[in-house]
């Protein structure tokens, strides 16, 4: 399995994407912290990233990743390796790269800032963790619908429609909901229907952070309280865990079954 | 002749100091006649419950101390014309049934508390029914935990035509705190980090603060049911928490606010149940929410204020009840002026729906900075559904309001 996922990690250094996803936050994080001179809000922006780009690349660089091979991966499955290695070893080549890039591309400008001296190291430290969960759960989902979409513009188009759920659609569905039950006590459900989308959480883990907090009022303080706890955090990580291990489950799954 | 100067001109003079005749303040008191001098000398003066039944100016040389060594109160005037100057007084007790002060004064007039240093008070300086008197540059400094076992740094009780000038409090529980107090002027004072509020206001008409300074206390500063005041250049900064405010107005009518100066707060203005207060020139810049204006609010205007970078400018519930919001200077206002009139053409809705909506569910909050609010958010501004419509600037300025 090693080899498989240094042989994907490879491929796409050799294939220069990599060095763009990198080169494009290494130029945002160093625009955003030589320019703007501040850190809080630096952070910010980058969670806005964080929340919608690094899901959207994930999903596209997975998926295409995935039709990109699709001929190499038939020659390795006609050697004497399981199917859950190849698939998993490339996935987490990809996955892997992806996540490299980011934390590199992030990291170096925020170091070179200063970053270690100032006390926000633990914010940018949570950035950094939930855009790495970020990437690795978006790139498995892509996987998976790609697996199960032999075509291409089906399997792109589901790939787009998902990340556009979770990103995006997830949150109108709750404002609805929250609009619609105004009555009852809420704090519960805003909990819950936080913590189970993964681009959710990522945003109110960096957000509690952040002194921006303050605005939530009471609803931040039982947010606050939640995720201040042991049982919280390892509940959030637990979920996160979750994100990648049943669909992790169910790639292994359907490739054993698939025809190729 | 002589019956025209004023008495305290020809007061005998006292001295008090470790080695005099006369090491007490008490003492000295007790001897002194109407209208005395007394001085003191440096040196820590170990006395409490000191009472000034005379009109008499005591006033200490060189800092010295009064140590109250935690007994109880430590100096209450109970006359006209008395004045203390220059005193660090320490160590007053602490009570649950009575409100020990550094300095009481009770029923005078013509009071002046200058030049004095609190600090391990309960009570700093507490006016109780005196009227026409200063308090002037004292130093007050606390070191309140709790908000149960701690007093107020300046208290006004049924208290007319007080100044209060050029104080600094800090640490206690409410940094001035006024009930009942009508004619009185605040300026120049600097009230932070406060447990409460730096300046607490109840049921007092008529009063005037200006050139204050508020910063990092718990919740900010607080007026409360009161009427006919006026707010100018006073700075509210750092107020930041989730109950936190720089200003609380409730139940307030007929007053005036102008340049003043709201930064980095939760809530710039907190506005409940207002009616015909003016919002002039006014500075607010980098809040979570600049004003925030609840029910019951009348006929108040917002005008040439600067609206600077706060998450959201303006939130905003119940009807529009003749509030008006023009000619003010929005830093999000993305409209054009095409008659070079100083004025946008487009009218500026301060109300985001997103705050709109957080109005109407405290808890749709969670959804902060989501990119599903992001595009709400835009897409109400391009074609405004679900915002008040009334709500508007129609005369945003292009250029920041200059005084």
């Amino acid at each position: 399995m090693l080899k498989i996922i240094k042989y994907s990690f490879f491929d796409l250094l050799r294939s220069k994407w990599s060095y763009v996803y990198f080169l494009f936050y290494l130029l945002l994080g160093s625009v955003l912290l030589f320019l703007n001179n501040d850190l809080s809000g630096a952070v910010i922006t980058l969670m806005n990233v964080n929340i919608i780009l690094v899901p959207l690349i994930a999903t596209v660089f997975g998926v295409m990743y995935y039709y990109n091979s699709g001929e190499f991966t038939i020659l390795l499955l006609a050697q004497p390796v399981r199917r859950r290695t190849v698939f998993t070893g490339q996935y987490l080549g990809i996955a892997g790269s992806l996540a490299l890039s980011l934390v590199l591309g992030l990291g170096i400008p925020f170091a070179a800032y200063g970053l270690f001296r100032s006390a926000a190291i633990w914010d940018f430290a949570v950035l950094l963790l939930t855009g790495v969960a970020l990437t690795f759960i978006f790139t498995l989902l892509a996987f998976n619908i790609a697996l199960s979409n032999e075509n291409r513009i089906k399997g792109f188009g589901y790939a787009i429609l998902l990340w556009l759920l979770l990103a995006i659609a997830y949150d109108g569905i709750f404002l609805l909901l929250l609009a619609h039950f105004q009555e009852y006590p809420l704090e519960r459900f805003a909990l819950t229907a936080t913590v189970l989308n993964p681009v959710d959480l990522a945003r109110i883990l960096i957000l509690l952070k952040l002194d921006i907090s303050a605005l939530m009022g009471y609803t931040g303080a039982v947010f606050k309280q939640f995720f201040g706890t042991g049982a919280g955090s390892l509940l959030s990580g637990l979920v996160l865990l979750l994100w990648i291990f049943v669909p992790l489950w169910w790639l292994q799954k359907s490739a054993r079954k698939k025809d190729f | 002749m002589i019956l025209l100067i004023p008495p305290a001109v020809y007061g005998q003079k006292t001295e008090v100091c470790n080695t005099c005749q006369t090491r007490t303040i008490t003492g000295a008191i007790k001897k002194a006649a109407p209208f005395d001098t007394i001085v003191v000398k440096p040196g820590t003066y170990r006395e409490f419950n000191i009472g000034i039944t005379k009109p008499l100016t005591i006033i200490g040389e060189g800092n010295p101390v009064i140590d109250g060594e935690n007994k109880g109160e430590i100096i209450t005037v109970q006359s006209d014309h008395v004045t203390i100057d220059g005193f660090t007084i320490v160590n007053v007790g602490t009570s649950y049934t009575t409100d020990y002060a550094a300095v009481r004064v009770v029923k005078s007039r013509h009071f002046n508390i200058r030049n004095n240093t609190l600090r391990k008070l309960f009570f700093g300086i507490y006016l109780e029914k005196s009227a026409e008197g200063k308090v002037v540059n004292n130093t007050i400094a606390g070191d309140a935990v709790n908000e149960y076992n701690s007093g107020n740094g300046i208290q006004l009780w049924y208290s007319r035509k007080v100044e209060v000038t050029g104080n600094t409090v800090q640490n206690v529980r409410d940094g001035i705190y006024l009930e009942f107090s009508d004619d009185i002027a605040i300026s120049h004072n600097k009230s932070t980090g406060n447990l409460r509020y730096g300046l607490h206001f109840m049921f007092s008409n008529n009063d005037i603060y200006t050139d204050n300074l508020f910063e990092n206390n718990g919740s900010g500063v607080a007026v409360m049911f009161s009427k006919f005041i006026k707010m100018h250049r006073n700075t509210f900064r750092k107020n930041w928490g989730p109950s936190s405010y720089g200003l609380l107005l409730k139940e307030i009518t007929d007053s005036e606010l102008s340049h003043n100066t709201f930064e980095n707060n939760t809530s710039g203005i907190h506005a409940e149940g207002i009616s015909r207060v003016t919002f002039t020139e006014n500075d607010f810049a980098d809040n979570g929410y600049a004003v925030k204006v609840r029910g019951a609010c009348y006929h108040n205007t917002f005008s040439h204020n600067n609206f600077l970078y706060n998450t959201f400018d303006l939130s905003y519930s119940g009807h529009i009840n003749e509030n008006s919001f023009n000619s003010n200077y929005w830093s999000d206002y993305r409209g054009y002026d095409l008659d070079r009139d100083g004025t946008g053409d487009v009218p500026y809705r301060p109300v985001k729906l997103f705050s709109y909506m957080t109005g109407q569910v405290p808890e749709a909050i969670v959804l902060l900075r989501s990119t599903f609010v992001g595009l709400l958010d835009f897409s109400e501004k391009v074609s405004p559904v679900f915002t008040p419509a009334g709500l508007l600037d129609h005369t945003p300025e292009m250029k920041k309001n200059t005084w």
